[in-house]
């Protein structure tokens, strides 16, 4: 690739944004025996092709929730929803996304290179190829030398690394992430942060990603979304523009401070509507 | 591991031998004292003791008599007489290990049904239950002489038994066990848009594993006892229940107790068997040792 291309392609880049999520006007009320809850409500979201969008909010306001509607693990009961321009079912189907839970989920029966090539299996590679994938994913998250290893034998961080590179592991272009490093200390977390950026600003896939921390969404995300629940909904959508070589220093920055500080308004004006 | 209960097993064994020769004494003094008397013969307490733990036909027989007669019918009698108790346990453990067999398959082909139609868990588990209700001491003979009536004979009726006892809880447990693996773990295969097939085969099954061989153990015993139970209603032809049942025709306690023990030795080293096998299973499943 000449200099030349590399500008024009950068030059494109923005012409060739697509939405991969669109989201309009979505609801999902859950029918429970205490009567119905609204989970979500009136939520409009577009989440362009190479995107870290973050979602953050108070436990209940359905952030979850809304992350699970695009992975076709809930239905919606209301509104409209796309993902690359089919309904979330046949995006499943396509395997179009990587999903990684709050918990590591591994399977402990099997090795760390066997969890990561169970979704290959499951889409039925061949053995070569399975082989071949986990290990560059067992790269892309510094985990190689464990392949033989079993879940039990690795830390908790190093665990959901694990399942980090399972969802790499078959190369789909949008990545859901419900707070994944939400049960780790804060090193660790910072650290899996940095890497997770680096990942993105390498493989330019588009990230969707649940967090309660503030400082955790204002450092990771190109636009953050705050929401507020009762009934679940989103109040503020707020674009940073951070370089995405950015590293954990930018924490230090007046732009990152005001950012943190319109996020924790956007939580507080939700909070209080509730009280 | 092992080191560790030799110990108390030890002790435990002693105790058990101990209480066993003191209950043969006072079992069979009465008898022995009743012979003394009508044979007008003096006795010593020391003569007495050792008279009572040699009788031919005990109350009790003494642990001593038990192994003298399970050495004669095991070792040094040719495994091919009537009188051999090699014979015997082998006539038993066919049909038990062909009932195990056939028990285990029929066990988890129920769970797997009931766990993935949800008609057939409403219509069939009030039966597997309700199965285990009727005693099997009724049931047993009326096997026997219906399978006898239609011309089958021999090991099969048995291994029905042993069967019969043996898928309830296989199919408990499994049900257990391929209902154990986690939301997030199933969210994850639908994740993947697995079908249900690679869903259990990946998931379910190796999460049902240690269910399953939990319950293996019980079901190799319970299906020893119903061919033991299966033999009793064929006029004690042959097999351990056959020893039992002639050795209480003919008042032969040695008998009896040597088949009992026999039996039971059977079946723990059948156990011992399958709790190989687990630990073999569940250490290529990575299970910390």
């Amino acid at each position: 690739m000449t200099l030349k291309e590399v500008v024009n392609n950068v030059a494109e880049m923005p012409a060739s944004k697509n939405a991969v999520v669109d989201i309009k006007n979505l609801s999902l009320t859950f029918q429970t025996a205490d009567g119905p809850v609204y989970a979500l409500s009136e939520v409009d979201l577009t989440i362009d092709e190479g995107d870290f969008v973050s979602f953050i909010g108070p436990s209940g306001c359905g952030k979850t929730t809304l992350l699970r509607v695009i992975a076709d693990l809930e239905k919606a009961t209301g509104g409209d929803i796309s993902i690359n321009g089919v309904s979330p079912e046949q995006a499943r189907e396509n395997r179009a996304y990587g999903y990684v839970f709050q918990a590591p989920a591994l399977l402990p029966w099997r090795s760390i290179e066997r969890n990561v090539t169970l979704p290959l299996e499951i889409m039925e590679l061949s053995k070569e190829e399975r082989i071949k994938r986990a290990h560059d994913a067992l790269k892309l998250v510094e985990l190689n030398g464990f392949e033989k290893k079993f879940p039990w034998q690795l830390s908790g961080g190093m665990q959901q690394r694990a399942s980090i590179a399972r969802a790499l592991s078959f190369d789909a272009d949008l990545l859901l992430m419900d707070e994944p490093f939400g049960a780790l200390d804060e090193i660790v977390r910072d650290h899996l942060n940095e890497q997770l950026l680096k990942l993105w600003a390498r493989t330019n896939k588009t990230v969707a990603f649940v967090t309660h921390s503030i400082p955790e969404a204002v450092y990771l995300s190109s636009k953050i979304v705050v929401m507020s629940p009762r009934p679940g909904r989103i109040i503020d959508v707020i674009e940073t523009d951070f370089p995405k070589d950015r590293t954990l220093d930018i924490r230090e920055t007046p732009e990152f401070l005001e950012i943190a500080h319109r996020v924790r308004e956007g939580l507080r004006a939700g909070h209080s509507n509730d009280e | 591991m092992m080191s560790g209960q030799a110990g108390p097993v030890t002790v435990v064994l002693i105790a058990l031998l101990v209480l066993w020769y003191v209950g043969a004494v006072f079992m069979n003094a009465p008898t022995q004292i009743d012979r003394y008397n009508r044979a007008d013969q003096t006795w010593t307490t020391s003569k007495l003791i050792e008279d009572t733990l040699a009788q031919e036909r005990p109350i009790l027989p003494a642990p001593h008599q038990v192994a003298q007669e399970m050495y004669k019918t095991i070792f040094a009698t040719k495994i091919t007489s009537k009188r051999s108790l090699v014979y015997h346990s082998w006539v038993t453990l066919s049909s038990t290990l062909l009932g195990f067999a056939s028990g285990t398959l029929l066990g988890i082909i129920l769970a797997v049904g009931i766990v993935h139609v949800t008609t057939l868990e409403k219509s069939l588990m009030p039966w597997v239950i309700s199965s285990q209700t009727i005693p099997i001491l009724a049931i047993a003979p009326m096997i026997i002489v219906v399978l006898g009536a239609i011309g089958i004979k021999g090991v099969i009726p048995k291994a029905v038994i042993s069967t019969y006892l043996c898928f309830f809880p296989i199919t408990i447990s499994m049900v257990k066990g391929l209902r154990s693996p986690q939301v997030i773990q199933l969210d994850l295969m639908r994740t993947y848009n697995a079908s249900k097939w690679q869903t259990f085969w990946q998931l379910r099954l190796p999460s049902a594993m240690p269910y399953l061989f939990a319950s293996l153990k019980v079901a190799i015993a319970i299906s020893l006892v119903g061919a033991i139970v299966g033999e009793l209603p064929t006029g004690a032809q042959a097999g351990l229940g056959a020893r039992l049942l002639a050795g209480s025709y003919y008042g032969q306690t040695i008998q009896i107790w040597s088949a009992l023990l026999t039996a039971a030795f059977v079946a723990a080293i059948m156990v011992v068997i399958v709790g190989w096998f687990e630990r073999r299973v569940l250490a290529r499943m990575g299970v910390k040792a």
